[in-house]
């Protein structure tokens, strides 16, 4: 089962008309892992899941499956498992019609395709609702019996397309567990397209964050966003706050009303522009004026408390705002108003590109 | 917002027009078509009202019962004929992109503004001996001498077909213009082929528009009567000839009236008979 699923991506480039949806992806994907295609509707996304699964021919490039070249491979050849969107369950079949739609087309016999088509439903636990209409099932239902049709063949690849979409916010999060727990179980080569980070950051062993077509980082879920490698994947995975400043000659980055330390340095020359991401979680509030390093003095604009989370809005004097976020039970008595001074750790400052 | 209202008395007005319409053109003549059925023909010219049933024994002799099958079998016929070719048409319209797809729909749809008699007649020359198409075969050296393609069985249910054609495309375009593209796609990801696909998918889903356009197909062309009578030996007409020949010709319009009654029955049990079967095997599947 190991070595099943490896998918190699070269130079891939799709164009719409004028438009480029993709433009030059290269990437090499483990096989066996959950990998989510993270981004923003229109970075191109499903489009490279559809090139994989050879519904959308690339413009320029190649896909290489398990070392062979499938790019010129049409898709019912490519030995692929796939969850669409709209799940696409075909309406005027039963829900074991469905499952078994793939299985008959094997060619497989009656009675072997009804022992799988059982066993494929208590995988994704919907024993006993094999004569069930489509149109009677719910929406969560629909989805199992799209995930279990997918995976009827046990494909070399498992393919989704923003699969929990069209589901209410609870149970989009119960089936991101389930899903994980399935793939882990089965240990297939998955790749799933979304634009819910918290769902990539729950189910993926890898991401792949993009943007307007390009990659812009690959890396597991918490590295991503412990150091995210440009402004964009920090702003889109959780929230930041981007300081702008330039490098100064002892290697700290001075910024609108004080320098920071930024831990490892940055790698910058004297006078160029550094962008820094700080988490706000990361970063300390402090009332009044200290002489605290890395800290800048600012006056608070808005606190809120939402139970699980304090938020204190400082302007600094900065482009934006910076937002502090903690556990309710360290909050620093603050109100609006109030100096404060506002602390970035240097170990929590991430030199991102612009 | 969209709470139902009770309704109005202004709209029962607008409902008024359209039954109004209905009962003088439509139940108001039909319903002197079944009182001149039963009227008495006078030899030579007229009728007069009367309480007979001569016409509707006559009705069911041997020859009126076959002409009655024949117009059923080759309405049918031409009913298959269409969706066999509208069908894939209109599927692989729908797929194309959008310039050609709206060029070649409305080149359908322009087929709609000949009437049945230019059809009939271009029919008629395009199968002639004259100048037909086997001159082109001749020309081209398949043929020997140029022949004549009508009057035929071939003929007429070709006529029928392509002056249906149009209406069958239309009642086909919204639903297959609406099938969800993910669901063909998610076919061949589970290993079906193109071909495959169309067979175990687009076709058993498109199945009660399917019956649509073949019903449509089927209750149109049993009312047309020029294809029929200009490309058809006698042999080769529908009832619908037999009912205007019989009143434009024989002058037996009590005759006439039974059989267009006969007609109207007849193609509503053909429908309501599809309909069940149709009904019934959805149950089931």
């Amino acid at each position: 089962m190991d070595a099943r699923g490896g998918l190699k991506l070269e130079g891939l480039v799709k164009h719409f008309g004028d438009v480029e949806a993709v433009a030059g992806v290269d990437l090499e994907l483990p096989p066996g892992k959950l990998i989510s295609f993270l981004g923003p509707s229109g970075c191109g996304k499903t489009t490279m899941l559809r090139m994989i699964a050879g519904l959308e021919k690339p413009t320029e490039g190649r896909v290489y499956l398990d070392g062979a070249d499938i790019t010129d491979r049409p898709p019912h050849l490519r030995d692929i498992g796939m969850v669409f969107q709209t799940l696409a369950l075909f309406p005027h079949l039963s829900v074991a019609g469905n499952i078994a739609y793939g299985i008959r087309i094997r060619g497989v016999g009656d009675r072997e395709s009804r022992v799988r088509v059982d066993e494929l439903l208590g995988l994704v636990s919907l024993e006993g609702m094999g004569d069930r209409r489509i149109s009677q099932l719910s929406g969560g239902q629909r989805q199992r019996v799209a995930t279990a049709r997918a995976l009827a063949l046990a494909p070399k690849l498992f393919l989704l397309d923003e699969p929990l979409s069209a589901l209410d916010a609870n149970l989009r999060e119960q089936l991101q567990v389930e899903l994980r727990l399935l793939q882990q179980q089965l240990g297939i080569t998955t790749i799933m397209v979304t634009h819910d980070q918290r769902e990539a950051m729950t189910m993926s062993d890898l991401v792949v964050v993009m943007d307007a077509g390009r990659v812009e980082q690959v890396g597991p879920p918490l590295e991503v966003y412990r150091r995210p490698a440009t402004a964009f994947v920090a702003r889109f995975i959780g929230s930041t706050n981007l300081l702008r400043g330039r490098a100064l000659p002892d290697g700290r980055v001075g910024v609108e009303g004080g320098a920071l330390r930024v831990e490892g340095g940055t790698a910058a020359h004297e006078g160029d522009e550094v962008l820094i991401s700080v988490r706000p979680e990361d970063t300390h509030l402090s009332r009044g004026e200290t002489d605290e390093s890395n800290g800048i003095l600012g006056t608070v604009v808005f606190v809120r408390d939402l139970g699980e989370l304090f938020e204190c809005y400082v302007d600094c004097g900065l482009d934006e705002n910076v937002v502090v976020a903690g556990s309710p039970r360290d909050r620093v008595p603050v109100e609006q108003g109030d100096r404060v001074t506002v602390r970035f750790p240097p170990q929590a400052c991430v030199v991102v590109r612009g | 917002m969209s709470e139902r209202r009770d309704p109005t008395p202004a709209t029962y007005g607008v409902l008024a027009i359209p039954i109004a319409v209905l009962a003088v053109f439509f139940l108001i003549p039909f319903g002197m078509i079944v009182a001149t059925s039963f009227y008495r023909r006078i030899q030579g010219g007229f009728y007069e009202p009367a309480f007979e049933v001569a016409s509707w024994q006559r009705l069911l002799s041997d020859v009126f019962l076959e002409r009655a099958a024949f117009s059923i079998g080759i309405c049918l016929l031409a009913g298959a004929a269409c969706i066999a070719i509208a069908f894939p048409f209109t599927y692989f319209l729908t797929r194309m992109r959008r310039r050609p797809h709206v060029a070649l729909l409305i080149l359908v749809l322009s087929a709609l503004s000949l009437s049945e008699v230019i059809v009939a007649f271009t029919w008629s020359v395009l199968l002639g001996r004259a100048a037909g198409i086997s001159n082109i075969l001749v020309w081209l050296g398949a043929m020997n001498e140029p022949v004549a393609y009508q009057p035929s069985f071939i003929a007429v249910l070709l006529g029928l077909s392509y002056i249906a054609f149009p209406y069958c495309v239309l009642t086909l375009y919204p639903s297959l213009t609406r099938l969800d593209r993910e669901v063909t796609e998610a076919a061949q990801t589970l290993g079906a082929s193109p071909w495959r696909t169309f067979w175990t998918v687009v076709v058993p889903i498109s199945r009660p528009v399917i019956m649509a356009g073949f019903l449509l197909v089927f209750v149109f062309t049993l009312g047309s009567y020029l294809i029929a009578a200009l490309l058809g030996r006698p042999e080769h007409w529908t009832l619908s000839v037999f009912i205007s020949d019989q009143a434009s010709f024989n002058a037996n319009v009590p005759f006439a009236s039974a059989m267009a009654i006969f007609l109207t029955a007849l193609s509503l049990v053909v429908v309501g008979v599809v309909a069940l079967i149709e009904s019934r095997t959805r149950r089931v599947a």
